[in-house]
């Protein structure tokens, strides 16, 4: 029978990456993350680590807002702009098509 | 402490005009979309050969016949291929593919149906075709430096882990092979839309960050202006993207970029299925962001190895260039394993680097170079996609 990692064997391991100090995002890394899961979040540009508890169940893959963010802000990932929000999105919260579009078309 | 590549080799062919090749096929190729039926049946009559068949090649016209015939005579020419038999309807643009060919000094034959039926035409290529692949398994692999391989790039299925993980790590590939001497490639030009202004400040000098901003503009001009919609209908990003969580065209484009590393500087900008002629370095080429299209470009190109980056699992080969698909998406590996040469996960659990990961996609090269088999080639995978500019006359 396989063994199943415990909790514990993966307390290391982050549930959140964030590509630049400047991002107001970050993407989920793993699967089944549940809401009030309290994340470990890493910058992987200088791996400095810190918390953040997700508001909503959100797949593997998709972005959290990492600051509150309101329509017509810009979305920032890279350090770069990845367009503008369309709706509203708290800290912790899903940032994807219903609340966020490009720029360009 | 990093790898030294300076000294490794890999056992390839090297072809008749000093090219080397890591596969040795013998490839009956169609002119035209109405000669497929005749290369298939050749093909079936002997063994070792492989028939490309395709959707195009009758009435097209300018810049579109250009492309057409740059697609054909650029695989044909591909040092992946020991020699060719090339079958048209009619003589004369068969002859024009012969010619191209034939440049690289490898063996190819042209024939024609008309005045002759699928029939007889079958017959004579079929006695060449046997020639050919008795003439081609004894030719002998021989060591081969590195640097003589052109490895070429694009992603599929992407989704935000594969700027995380999967397209730094060729990033980090071309970072360290490019300076050993590799011809590579990047292109994609709809995908580089919200990383142009950075993808201009990567060119090596200004004629070919011009020509890139040349040909990007004109695709938004020609392309874009002309027909665009919401989100291009979902094609940029694609519902594979979305469903793994990329948003917009800025995203997808700063993700796809990774792949050309933290230092690389490409030295020119080609049009679709050009050869590049400035010599070892890497070049961006003018192509579709679909898949099978773009590997077809760069394999016309003359690119030998594709490395392919992808989150929630591209399955697309290709059938002369070995496709080495890369993913860190774990439930990709998860579901689709099957499809996946080089496991880069622990990039995101932060147990592998991004430096660990471009050893392993070398290593990965090194080995399918020599011979092993990709996931797609394995698969049966062989999509080839010709990019078409107009409709046809």
């Amino acid at each position: 029978m396989a063994v199943v990692p415990t909790r514990e064997d993966k307390v290391s391991i982050p549930q959140l990456l964030v590509h630049d100090r400047d991002d107001n995002v970050g993407v989920v890394v793993v699967e089944n993350l549940t809401a009030g899961t309290e994340m470990l979040c890493v910058v992987t540009a200088d791996n400095s680590d810190f918390r953040l508890t997700a508001k909503a169940d959100i797949p593997i893959g998709h972005k959290v807002a990492l600051k509150p963010l309101k329509a017509g802000d810009t979305v920032i990932k890279y350090g770069e702009d990845i367009g503008k929000m369309v709706g509203d999105a708290a800290v912790g919260g899903h940032v994807h098509t219903q609340n966020c579009k490009t720029k360009r078309w | 402490m990093a790898l030294d590549f300076s000294t490794a080799t890999v056992k390839a062919w090297r072809r008749e005009n000093g090219r080397v090749g890591v596969r040795n096929h013998v490839l009956i190729l169609p002119v035209d979309d109405i000669s497929n039926a005749a290369c298939e049946a050749v093909a079936n009559n002997v063994k070792g050969t492989l028939a490309i068949p395709h959707a195009y090649g009758r009435l097209q016209f300018g810049e579109d016949l250009e492309l057409h015939f740059r697609t054909i005579i650029g695989t044909g020419a591909n040092p992946n291929v020991a020699a060719v038999v090339v079958i048209g309807i009619e003589p004369e643009w068969t002859k024009v593919i012969v010619d191209g060919i034939a440049k690289t000094g490898k063996p190819v034959t042209g024939f024609s149906i008309e005045q002759k039926g699928d029939f007889e035409t079958i017959r004579q290529a079929s006695w060449t075709a046997k020639d050919y692949v008795h003439w081609a398994t004894e030719l002998h692999k021989e060591d081969c430096p590195i640097s003589d391989l052109w490895v070429s790039t694009k992603c599929g299925e992407s989704d935000t882990t594969t700027g995380l993980s999967s397209c730094p790590t060729v990033g980090n590939m071309y970072d360290k092979l490019l300076p050993q001497g590799i011809y590579g490639c990047f292109g994609e030009t709809s995908e580089i839309t919200g990383a142009e202004h950075i993808c201009e400040t990567r060119a090596a000098n200004p004629e070919a960050a011009e020509k890139f901003k040349t040909i990007w503009k004109s695709y938004q001009d020609d392309v874009i202006e002309q027909f665009k919609t919401s989100d291009l209908s979902d094609s940029q990003p694609t519902k594979g993207n979305i469903l793994g969580g990329l948003t917009t065209i800025e995203e997808k484009a700063l993700g796809n970029l990774e792949k050309i590393g933290r230092t690389s500087t490409y030295i020119d900008a080609i049009g679709p299925a050009e050869t590049p002629d400035k010599g070892p370095g890497l070049y961006f080429m003018d192509s579709s962001s679909a898949a099978a299209e773009c590997v077809t470009l760069m394999a016309a190109g003359g690119y030998v190895i594709h490395t392919f980056p992808t989150g929630q699992g591209n399955v697309v080969g290709n059938p002369i260039v070995p496709v080495i698909k890369i993913s860190g998406n774990p439930r990709t590996l998860r579901t689709m394993s099957e499809h996946i040469d080089v496991d880069v996960t622990g990039v995101l659990t932060r147990e592998m680097t991004i430096d660990q990961a471009g050893d392993a996609l070398i290593e990965m090269i090194v080995r399918t170079a020599n011979g092993r088999l990709t996931a797609a080639e394995a698969l049966g995978h062989r999509e080839f996609s010709m990019t078409k500019l107009y409709r046809s006359a």
